[in-house]
């Protein structure tokens, strides 16, 4: 059947599963808009591309589905750039669809041309320049097939305007994606497998370490099993959050630059790491030449250039996650680990006293309870956190307890600020019947707050946590402790957030107590439509423990004790 | 210390920029990379050297076999294998000196390509040390302008590289994709 390239790439997304993008509509896309009439996909229109790609990201991450966003050529496809880089550095399934001037043109410096798929070269898995309509079925096959296997990314697929207008026979059957050089589907060798169990099974003090790959993987189950088999405790990476119940007894809690003093102090005297779908970003290892000294260290990851890159392993398990745990659990024993375990434990009680929540009531209105209270008012709900990045992304890590997967969404190997509140948009159009929190500092918010529209405009009912604090914190915090508090150009000056969301037709509140905590979360989640809440915090918080950048793991800088004053741990 | 790798690409536009920009986003310095066609017309042959430890030429394997275009890639460092550069001299060689300048050329079995009054062209080919070689004792003449190619390298012997045939390709289709995979 004679179709043209507008019209097959909306079937080719149909065929897909496609039910909704996110995009902007502008003049070298046109062809492709004019078609979206006679399809069935939902059509979400964005106010910002960087918006329409952190949406597709967050449907991605909510769901494990393809998420896919729609623009221009030019300035519609160069704002796509940071949403498309957040979603290659925590490798989200995006598919990226952008319209370029005609193929005649190009070249030519034309009206709204930018070389996008020069631009992304570095920043995608892989991307495409379609000139032909032709070639847009098997290109976009392509695109998705890509995108979702191994490990995941964005695709970008440029497709030129008369690639979009002039018509061609479409064979879906024919269009089949031709990819010889790529293989995703890897797997260990026997030997690694014996040398991987050997060291399990020979391990004293053993951890293991839980990534954003188990959830992608969909290995939730089996980590379970490995931890209540051999009885090691497990400890999570920020885009591990969720792959390990946060109330299980082997479960640390977090790693890196903000985890808690146990478990980087674990992490510093186990003698074997087993690291399940993560990559040793710096944020979680500190100072590499003092990393885990005492640890041999088995690697199980898809992607080969993982292995050895920062951290040198012991052994390196290729594969998917969840296939090479299930080759391995059959084939492992009990460990006694129990005297660790209990080394471990008394590690804790130093950190107890420190808490903030365990501290009388100040008055003051601290992140960290309205992040405590948050996730105590929705326990055991079908509930998705969508943080920015900063004090708050940080805060919410220690605080919101994550029960179940992709429970969590926030931008880790890029920290891109204003993602939450677009990203949210998409994780509620993937998951309509989950609850949608967005938990973002004053500063981030503002960078995307633009989107406040599309929630109204899509009725979307998302609840909105601005944690607002005057500053933008994190840098505020750096300056503090490495800048001999010179805060230069942190101080905030912020909207009425109140009066802004009533211009949008978004119901409010302003919280500035912590007893207003509870009966404001409650009240958001009663309302039928979105919410938005301004926490006004406490200004000069820091999220503690803090591994300076560059320190070793086990030299953090600690909430200062109540009891005993000491600012520095070691 | 220098390894030598031999890729096999997809010859589609823009691949040669989708290799090179790797090696400079992972800043891992290229000394020479070479490309042309091979005997299937669908595929490209690259050599390209970089210096780089044992731990790095295994990530650079890695990393380029992450490019969708990549088909196959060798470290041929350490395997029998013939590596051979090009290059054209063009050597100052006034009257009296022309002969010389022949002598060596013919010592280093190079040939002379071109001959003007007061200068030639040579062209040699062969391992990168020889052609150093014959610069180091041109030197003394004056060369006017000197280009080499880079190396191309194959394996010795009968083993000969291989990577997936079009029924192969076949198999690499989106229904391979786990669906589980994709589901929450």
């Amino acid at each position: 059947m004679t179709k043209t390239g507008a019209q097959i790439l909306w079937e080719c997304l149909e065929r897909e599963g496609v039910t909704h993008v996110f995009g902007y509509p502008g003049g070298a896309i046109l062809p492709a808009y004019d078609a979206l009439q006679h399809s069935k996909i939902h059509h979400v229109l964005v106010r910002h591309e960087q918006g329409a790609t952190h949406m597709a990201d967050g449907y991605a991450r909510a769901s494990g589905r393809v998420g896919v966003a729609v623009a221009t050529s030019g300035p519609g496809a160069t704002n796509m750039v940071t949403g498309i880089a957040t979603a290659m550095m925590d490798s989200s399934p995006v598919v990226c669809i952008t319209g370029q001037v005609g193929s005649k043109l190009i070249g030519s410096d034309a009206f709204q041309e930018t070389d996008i798929t020069g631009v992304t070269l570095p920043i995608t898995k892989h991307n495409y320049l379609v000139t032909h309509a032709g070639d847009v079925a098997r290109t976009l096959r392509e695109a998705f097939y890509v995108a979702a296997s191994g490990r995941p990314g964005p695709v970008l697929v440029d497709i030129t305007k008369d690639a979009q207008q002039s018509s061609c026979e479409f064979d879906w059957e024919a269009a089949k994606p031709q990819l010889p050089g790529y293989r995703p589907d890897l797997s260990p060798t026997s030997e690694d497998y014996a040398k991987a169990l050997k060291l399990i099974q020979e391990a004293k003090r053993p951890v293991i370490f839980a990534g954003h790959g188990v959830l992608i993987s969909g290995a939730m189950s089996e980590v379970r099993e490995l931890a209540d088999r051999t009885g090691i405790p497990v400890t999570l990476t920020l885009l591990g959050l969720g792959a390990f119940p946060a109330s299980h007894p082997l479960n640390l809690g977090m790693m890196g630059m903000h985890g808690e003093a146990w478990v980087n102090h674990t992490i510093q005297d186990a003698d074997l790491i087993i690291a399940l779908g993560m990559r040793f970003d710096d944020r979680v290892t500190g100072n590499l030449k003092t990393y885990a000294p005492k640890a041999k260290k088995i690697q199980v990851e898809i992607d080969p250039s993982e292995i050895n890159k920062l951290v040198k392993v012991d052994v390196a398990l290729i594969g998917d996650v969840r296939e090479v745990l299930r080759e391995m659990l059959p084939r492992l024993q009990p460990i006694d680990c129990s005297e660790w375990r209990g080394y471990i434990d008394g590690l804790k009680g130093d950190a107890a006293v420190r808490d903030i929540q365990n501290l009388p009531d100040s008055g003051h209105l601290y992140a960290a309870h309205v992040i405590n209270d948050l996730w105590q008012e929705t326990r055991g709900g079908d509930v998705v956190v969508v943080t920015d990045v900063g004090q708050h992304q940080m805060w919410e890590a220690q605080y919101f307890k994550h029960e179940t997967p992709l429970s969590l969404i926030t931008s880790g190997g890029l920290g891109t600020m204003g993602f939450a509140l677009p990203a949210a948009i998409g994780a509620k159009v993937a998951r309509p019947e989950a609850e949608v929190w967005v938990v973002v500092g004053d500063g981030g918010f503002q960078m995307t707050m633009a989107e406040l529209a599309t929630i109204v405009q899509e009725k979307l009912k998302i609840n909105i946590a601005i944690i607002n604090n005057g500053f933008l914190g994190m840098v505020r915090q750096w300056q503090e402790f490495f800048y001999e508090r010179n805060y230069e150009s942190t101080p905030l000056l912020s909207p009425n957030f109140a009066k802004l969301a009533d211009a949008y037709g978004i119901r409010s509140a302003v919280v500035t107590q912590r007893s207003q905590v509870v009966p404001a979360v409650q009240s958001a989640r009663k309302y039928d439509g979105p919410v938005l809440i301004d926490f006004q915090v406490e200004q000069e918080d820091s999220v503690y423990p803090m591994v300076a950048a560059g320190a070793a793991l086990h030299e953090m800088i600690r909430r200062p004790n109540p009891l005993v004053e000491t600012a520095e741990d070691e | 210390m220098l390894k030598t790798f031999v890729v096999h690409v997809e010859n589609k536009p823009g691949v040669l920029t989708r290799v090179a920009s790797l090696f400079r986003r992972r800043a891992f310095n290229i000394d020479s990379l070479t490309v042309g066609r091979t005997e299937k017309p669908e595929v490209s042959r690259m050599t390209i050297v970089v210096d780089a430890d044992q731990d790095q030429a295994r990530r650079i394997e890695a990393s380029l076999y992450k490019l969708v275009n990549v088909l196959l890639v060798e470290d041929i460092t350490d395997e029998p294998a013939i590596s051979r550069d090009l290059a054209m001299i063009k050597v100052s060689a006034e009257h009296d000196q022309r002969s010389h300048v022949l002598q060596l050329v013919n010592i280093f079995r190079a040939r002379v390509v071109d001959v003007a009054p007061e200068s030639l062209i040579i062209e040699i080919t062969g391992t990168e040390e020889k052609i150093d070689r014959l610069l180091e004792v041109l030197g003394p003449f004056g060369v006017l302008e000197m280009v080499r190619t880079g190396i191309v390298a194959m394996r010795r012997g009968a083993k000969s590289s291989t990577f997936p045939q079009a029924e192969d390709m076949d198999e690499i289709t989106a229904d391979s994709v786990d669906d589980e995979n994709q589901s929450v």
